[in-house]
């Protein structure tokens, strides 16, 4: 019966999303509103009937109904409830499953919150967004179907991936991650309806910034997620290893980083149309192409999903897609001319321009590391692997020049600099200047040196800009620090939002150099009451236990952690046996402080309690990765609430519809940003 | 973009995609070739499941099953368990190749992997019997030492007890007949005969 349904949601959902295709065809042809406004209902009907067939399999996870097949693959009696639930994203259909269920999500989302636009973007656009749900609508009908039967029906299953059973974040880092890659659907299909309705005008450039934003936060989020969780689960003290599929979300993280940043040279100076086209092309590509080095099974990775066929429809979608841009590009280039120039070499967009150009070798660096693997087999037959090694040296000087940038271009105008602006370069060098110092004396490499150095630079550049603002405002309006700082944010949440994510991203930066090269590795083997110092931590083994629960068998050395002679911890590394796999699964014991982690791996013990081998780090800052996550996250927030220009600028909207409270709020907001900050007025 | 630079483009695009079919075509990386083929197959001595509970509990028959006693045999060696679907999908094609060969020289044997006899034998009695014994495999000394990676994997013996084949995930009849054939075909080594426990269920 779940069966029944679920299956016959996934069909219709397909029947809708190509009945919307066909209908937005016909009615951009015919100009027929009463068609394109059936295109939304097809996208709203994909939503329905997408959360129907989600709600359908996470109940039969729950209900632990074997004749599923997803179920008898990931499913088990001795698996709780939760988990249950999240094994929906635990293996390869059931997590195509959920993609569908995000991407209909945004399909219907992209439909309701444009319903009142009549021109021919938006349902470009409507339909664009169905022909990729349609793609991934049949690979759940077909090759990829969650709900196979299964005859007989078996009496229980394995269960889930014992890696993913271990660790909240597992329910946390996929639907973020998916949020971000499915979002970046929308901005490709807002691209492709511009150029196809030859609409390329200002508008599309704001709706698609601010769609690349949001996913470009959710897609933030999901990679550190990602890295929170190889740090808490994974047990080797790091969090990247340039897997492929680690790279895989990076790649497009790339391009919609450069994305957001070109958007602006071109909305400010008319230059880079066909490159901005381009980037939101290439991320949409390369969230597929993730995708698709994740599914197929192409390339050896800790993550892959057990292959199939599936591969093959993803390469005949991405070449179709790849195609399809490039000969539209190429037949829209009268839209996309130039029409403006640079003024300075020293301005702001020129910073804009070399991040470009650097955040184009990184994904082309990135790209080429994960597939050379793949060239080197084709070409010469061998079998290689690409490590940390090429990708850390390759990549790191590109890092340490965004840093650099990223002190710069906050701190140049647009345009034309003057001996001002120069002058406020003065401080932030400085501070560099102490960094590196620091950073040598305490006997950092070349390469952490100018981390620390660029990133000191950099957060003094971007902080400035709050201060001082935020002082203009007091001195002019009297208001109280606090008050003046939320009011600037609010003013001009696009550049402050931008600055908050900057110094997220400086934050993560420290936090990750100073982990890389000064952290403190040892291997001990301790008897029962024996100590270990490692930096400041004193680690005494005192029991080690061993407990049945549902789902796992689980044995904890509970260790005494001392600072001098205060007892500071007690901490419990585990390992964890599951029923049906051969290894232990880790869970090392973090004690994250805001100076340091402390993390600790039971590498081994003996049954008797005689002895226990412990793998104990000291990470410096290592936190503030997280932590500088989170501000990234907050300050993409920050940018989306920006409306774009007041109205002026945009389409025409249809007789009728009248223009909405929230736009006039738009417009008296953007009438304080002139009082406050003259900068920020729009070209 | 100009037609031209959108050419260019594809003329990387292109290779790239035929780069990417090219790396599904070649199958999985996953997979390498097993250190076993044509080495003597690691010999064992493993209990003959009782397909029902003997009447004073015990689990096994009391035979044992010895593979170096079916040296001039041809062997085929199922690891499975009742919790793996694949497993289900090729049991009726083993089941099928079992009753071919039976006459003919040719061994199936069963080996449960990470599972509980109780369960096997529900699995059994949904799936039909077997028609050839299963093997009890406790603390999965055996799949270690064949070097499993999961299950199903079967494993195709040749007369001269070295390893002839290893088949990943669900096996085809076509695939057990034909290795089967080319095994029968070659000469037998000079061994001593083999003693095939009686076992059937």
């Amino acid at each position: 019966m779940i069966r029944l349904i679920g299956y016959s949601a996934t069909l219709f959902s397909l029947a809708a999303a190509v009945y919307g295709v066909i209908a937005a065809i016909w009615g951009v042809r015919s100009k027929r509103q009463d068609i394109l406004a059936s295109v939304r209902a097809a996208a709203y009907a994909t939503f329905g009937l997408m959360l129907v067939a989600n709600l359908a399999m996470v109940y039969a996870l729950v209900t632990k109904d074997f004749s599923i097949s997803y179920v008898a693959q990931v499913g088990s009696h001795a698996t709780p409830f939760g988990i249950a639930v999240i094994s929906l994203w635990s293996a390869l259909e059931g997590s195509i499953l959920f993609w569908g269920l995000v991407l209909a999500f945004c399909a219907a989302a992209v439909a309701w919150l444009h319903r009142d636009e009549r021109s021919d973007m938006f349902a470009v656009t409507n339909g664009v967004m169905l022909v990729v749900g349609a793609f991934f609508y049949m690979l759940m009908v077909g090759p990829a179907n969650p709900f196979g039967a299964v005859f007989p029906v078996p009496m229980d299953g394995p269960g889930p991936n014992p890696l993913l059973q271990n660790h909240w974040l597992m329910a946390v880092h996929p639907p973020l991650l998916y949020l971000g890659y499915v979002g970046m659907t929308v901005p490709f299909a807002f691209a492709i309806g511009a150029l196809m309705s030859r609409q390329t005008d200002e508008r599309w450039l704001w709706l698609t910034r601010r769609w690349t934003l949001m996913a470009w936060a959710f897609l933030t989020a999901g990679i550190v997620s990602g890295m929170w969780w190889s740090y808490e689960v994974l047990g080797w003290g790091g969090y990247w290893a340039w897997d492929p599929v680690e790279n895989a979300s990076l790649l497009p993280w790339l391009t919609a980083t450069a994305f957001i940043h070109s958007a602006m040279v071109q909305e400010r100076r008319g230059m880079l149309k066909t490159w901005n086209v381009t980037l939101i092309i290439a991320t949409f590509l390369l969230t597929i192409l993730g995708t698709f080095l994740t599914r197929s099974g192409i390339l050896t990775s800790v993550h892959a999903f057990a292959g199939g066929d599936i591969g093959y429809y993803f390469l005949i979608f991405m070449g179709i897609m790849l195609l399809g841009s490039l000969a539209l590009l190429a037949g829209r280039s009268e839209e996309l001319r130039t029409t403006g120039s640079l003024d300075s070499p020293a301005s702001r967009e020129t910073v804009f321009l070399l991040n470009n150009m650097i955040l184009a070798a990184f994904t082309f660096t990135v790209l080429l590391g994960t597939l050379f693997p793949l060239v080197a087999e084709a070409a010469r037959g061998v079998r290689v692997t690409v490590g940390e090694p090429f990708f850390n040296r390759m990549t790191l000087p590109l890092a340490v020049t965004l840093l650099f940038l990223m002190g710069v271009g906050p701190a140049l105008p647009w345009g034309r600099p003057s001996a001002k602006h120069y002058r406020k370069l003065i401080l932030p060098a400085s501070v560099a200047a102490i960094s590196a110092l620091v950073a040598v004396l305490l006997g950092a490499g070349l390469m952490a040196t100018l981390g620390f150095a660029f990133a000191g630079f950099a957060i003094t550049t971007n902080a400035a800009e709050f201060l001082l603002g935020a002082g203009a405002r007091r001195r002019a309006l009297g208001e109280s620090p606090l008050v003046a700082l939320s009011r600037l944010v609010k003013a001009n949440p696009r550049r402050f939002g931008g600055y908050t994510a900057h110094l997220g991203i400086l934050v993560m930066a420290l936090g990750i150099v100073a982990s890389s090269e000064f952290t403190l590795d040892h291997e001990v083997t301790l008897g029962p009451r024996e100590t270990a110092t490692v930096g400041a931590y004193t680690v005494r083994f005192d029991d080690i236990w061993g407990r049945q629960e549902p789902h796992r068998f689980v044995v904890a050395a509970e260790l005494a952690v001392f600072m001098g002679d205060r007892r500071v911890a007690t901490l419990e590394p585990r390992l964890n046996y599951y029923e049906m796999s051969d290894q232990p699964i880790t869970t090392p014991a973090v004690r994250s402080r805001a100076h340091e982690d402390l993390y600790i791996t039971l590498l081994a013990f003996e049954r008797d309690g005689s002895s226990t081998t412990l793998r104990v780090m000291v990470e410096p800052l290592l936190v503030w990765i997280w932590i500088g996550g989170i501000i990234m996250f907050v300050g993409a927030g920050i940018a989306f609430t920006y409306r774009g220009p007041k109205d002026g600028k945009s389409k025409p909207r249809a007789p009728g519809v009248p223009v909405k409270g929230k736009v006039a709020q738009a417009g008296q907001a953007a009438g304080r940003v002139r009082a406050a900050d003259k900068e920020e007025v729009p070209a | 973009m100009s037609w031209k630079r959108a050419g260019i483009a594809m003329l990387v695009g292109i290779p790239l995609l035929m780069l990417l079919a090219w790396g599904m075509v070649r199958g999985d990386p996953r997979i390498i070739p097993s250190p076993l083929i044509d080495q003597p197959a690691p010999d064992f001595e493993l209990p003959v499941m009782a397909p029902a509970r003997t009447p004073d509990g015990e689990d096994v028959t009391g035979e044992v099953v010895r593979l170096s006693d079916h040296l001039g045999e041809v062997v085929v060696l199922n690891f499975y368990a009742s919790w793996c679907v694949p497993c289900r999908i090729e049991h009726p094609a083993l089941v099928r190749t079992a009753a071919r060969y039976r006459d003919r020289g040719v061994q199936f044997y069963g080996v449960v992997y990470q599972d509980t006899p109780q369960a096997i034998r529900t699995y059994l009695r949904q799936m039909g019997a077997k028609g050839y014994p299963s093997l009890l495999d406790p603390g999965q000394r055996v799949a270690i030492d064949w070097g499993l990676a999961g299950v199903p994997e079967t494993f195709i013996v040749g007369k001269d007890g070295r390893i002839s084949k290893k088949i990943f995930s669900a096996v085809t009849e076509q695939e057990l007949v034909t290795e089967i054939e080319r095994l029968l075909a070659e000469p037998s080594p000079a061994a001593a005969p083999a003693s095939t426990p009686e076992v059937s269920f």
